[in-house]
């Protein structure tokens, strides 16, 4: 059987490309000045050069909602999104925002820009509901986890708890992203050490999806304060394989500039052929198994 | 101060301890002091800014939590925009004068001193009972409140609250008193912890180190009244609250039941001073219940 060639974008560079990540503070609710913020920013980027711009989870409207989430929702084909897909150009744009479907439901997503278009959305998968969070009350969760084809390459976006999950880097994994993004907006605590608590978990799991994918992989997060909840902001791209490339200031707002290169990922992928060695049947064999046993299919 | 050292001049209510003095290798009071204090001063700046106003006033007493309240709030938004009311009563000691007094030099901060004795007194002799101690004491604690937001009005500031954790949760305080203000940088403080931040950012060791007190009546100290020591009772709250430690966990720790019994019976008998009144629900949407928004919202 010959290989399926669209697993290959026509076009993808394999050029060293710039990414600017948008450590921000959004207002709660506020779709004009946070739509401002993003323009802005997205025009600054471009101007600079950068052929990516990403923003944290939810940075077109802040994150603790709650009963504000209908109202600041829009659709894919809403006037803000088109607003925004219009400064897209060879600038992408990786946007969160709250997304209402055509069933009126609610998800906490992420748009793609590329342009001119929206090119891919990934819906939150795992909404946290324990602790200081409490997602699956307002948000409906999302069924896919999807890598989309780029001119950067193969994507796959995960936003904040989807990251808590392995499973999602498993399978970014066998979709063979070339790329990986995080979208947080995590809350500094854990104040008794050197390092913020949740910075340290959250550094970890960068570097372990970048060390596990040989992929490179940017963690956006956004800072500011939300009814006394400080976001931490620490910001990073890494290299396959996890070294940092860039790392952004903690607690502050910050446009974090980073070149990535797809050749670094190509010398990466030979010294550590992971991905060939990757036993997909085995774990699906496994998985399916495990299910059967426990009684889930 | 390190909360695994409490000052031996501090007077410990108990000289047998009712816990254990140290549990953990890592101890779960100990605090990253730069990063807090960053946490705390932006917290200040950005939940006062984003009202339109610039300001705070809090009540200057002279005590440890105001003073670190006042020490936050001056990096936070300049000593100009910090004031601090002094609100004796004809009982109140001088020493909480005189303390008040130099965290406002220290500082630079503005200072106002308000007599609250009138006000109280009138009240109470138009009273044909005998009030109690306590109920004086709330009294006091309420006039200084009513006096607070009026110059918060005067100022253009918000009121500042100063109500630590260890009295939160042990609701050590007076409702819609002490307990009063639009924020709190230090409410998820315990007391231990108060004492190290305040030390870090220099605050005089003469306030650090003295036993702490309402002053609410001459010879007042809160740990003779409370019956147990700061450094004792945050060792067993953040193992209680944060780390969510099951009591007979706690006890073969070496906490004490009878300490474990008392403490857990204050917080739960004052669950009520921390949540707003109750509002009996009969439309589709109640305020805080199903009708759910941040405070932040709109600001």
């Amino acid at each position: 059987m010959p290989y399926d060639l669209s697993m290959t974008t026509p076009g993808r560079s394999d050029r060293p490309f710039r990414v600017a990540v948008a450590q921000i503070a959004p207002k709660l609710g506020d779709l004009a000045a946070n739509l401002e913020t993003h323009k802005r920013i997205i025009a600054e980027a471009s101007r600079n050069g950068a052929d990516l711009v990403v923003f944290p989870e939810l940075s077109l409207t802040g994150y603790f909602l709650r009963d504000l989430v209908s109202d600041v929702a829009l659709t894919a084909d809403s006037g803000i999104i088109a607003e925004l897909s219009q400064l897209s150009g060879q600038t992408r744009v990786v946007f969160g925002f709250v997304e209402e479907s055509s069933r009126n439901l609610f998800y906490n997503s992420a748009g793609w820009l590329e342009n001119g278009l929206l090119k891919a959305i990934h819906r939150k998968a795992y909404l946290p509901t324990y602790g200081m969070f409490d997602e699956r009350r307002y948000f409906a969760a999302g069924s896919r986890v999807r890598c989309f084809d780029t001119h950067l390459g193969r994507v796959g976006i995960l936003i904040c708890e989807d990251a808590w999950h392995l499973a999602n880097t498993v399978i970014l994994g066998a979709d063979g992203a070339d790329l990986v993004i995080l979208m947080g907006n995590s809350p500094a605590r854990g104040v008794n050490s050197s390092e913020l608590a949740s910075q340290a978990v959250w550094h970890h799991i960068a570097r372990n999806v970048a060390l596990s994918l040989n992929v490179p992989v940017i963690f956006a997060n956004r800072v500011g304060y939300e009814d006394g909840v400080c976001f931490f902001g620490s910001s990073q791209v890494l290299a396959p394989g996890g070294s940092t490339l860039a790392q952004a200031a903690q607690l502050d707002e910050e446009i974090l500039w980073a070149t990535i290169d797809p050749a670094a990922t190509r010398q990466a992928r030979i010294r550590t052929p992971l991905a060939r060695d990757e036993r997909l049947e085995l774990t699906l064999r496994e998985l399916e198994r495990i299910a059967h046993e426990r009684g889930h299919a | 101060m390190n909360a695994a050292t409490p000052d031996p001049n501090r007077p410990l209510a108990d000289t047998n301890p009712p816990c254990p003095h140290s549990v953990d290798a890592q101890d779960p009071l100990v605090l990253n002091l730069p990063l807090v204090r960053k946490i705390l001063v932006g917290f200040i700046r950005n939940e006062v800014l984003r009202t339109g106003l610039k300001r705070v006033v809090f009540g200057l007493s002279g005590g440890i939590d105001s003073t670190l309240a006042a020490y936050l709030a001056a990096e936070a938004l300049g000593p100009e925009n910090v004031m601090g009311v002094r609100m004796p009563y004809s009982s109140s000691s001088s020493e909480t004068m005189e303390h008040g007094q130099l965290v406002a030099e220290r500082l630079g901060i503005e200072s106002k001193t308000l007599s609250i004795a009138n006000q109280v007194d009138t009240y109470f002799a138009q009273l044909d009972d005998d009030a109690s101690r306590l109920r004086r004491a709330n009294m006091m604690a309420r006039q200084r409140m009513t006096i607070l937001y009026d110059q918060s009005a005067a100022f253009g500031a918000l009121v500042l609250g100063t109500s630590n954790k260890t009295e939160l949760l042990l609701g050590y305080g007076t409702l819609h008193g002490d307990m009063a203000s639009a924020l709190n940088p230090i409410g998820d403080l315990y007391k231990t912890q108060i004492w190290e931040l305040s030390e870090h950012m220099g605050v005089p060791a003469e306030i650090v180190k003295k036993p702490p007190t309402a002053d609410l009546w001459a010879g007042q100290t809160d740990e003779s009244e409370l019956g147990f020591s700061y450094a004792d009772v945050d060792r067993l709250l953040v193992r209680m609250v944060d780390l969510r430690i099951p009591l007979d966990v706690l006890e073969k720790q070496g906490f004490t039941n009878v300490f474990i019994e008392r403490v857990t019976r204050m917080v739960r008998t004052t669950q009520f001073k921390r949540r707003l009144p109750l509002i009996a629900k009969v439309g589709p949407r109640t305020i805080d219940r199903d009708f759910r928004y941040s405070r932040d919202w709109g600001t």
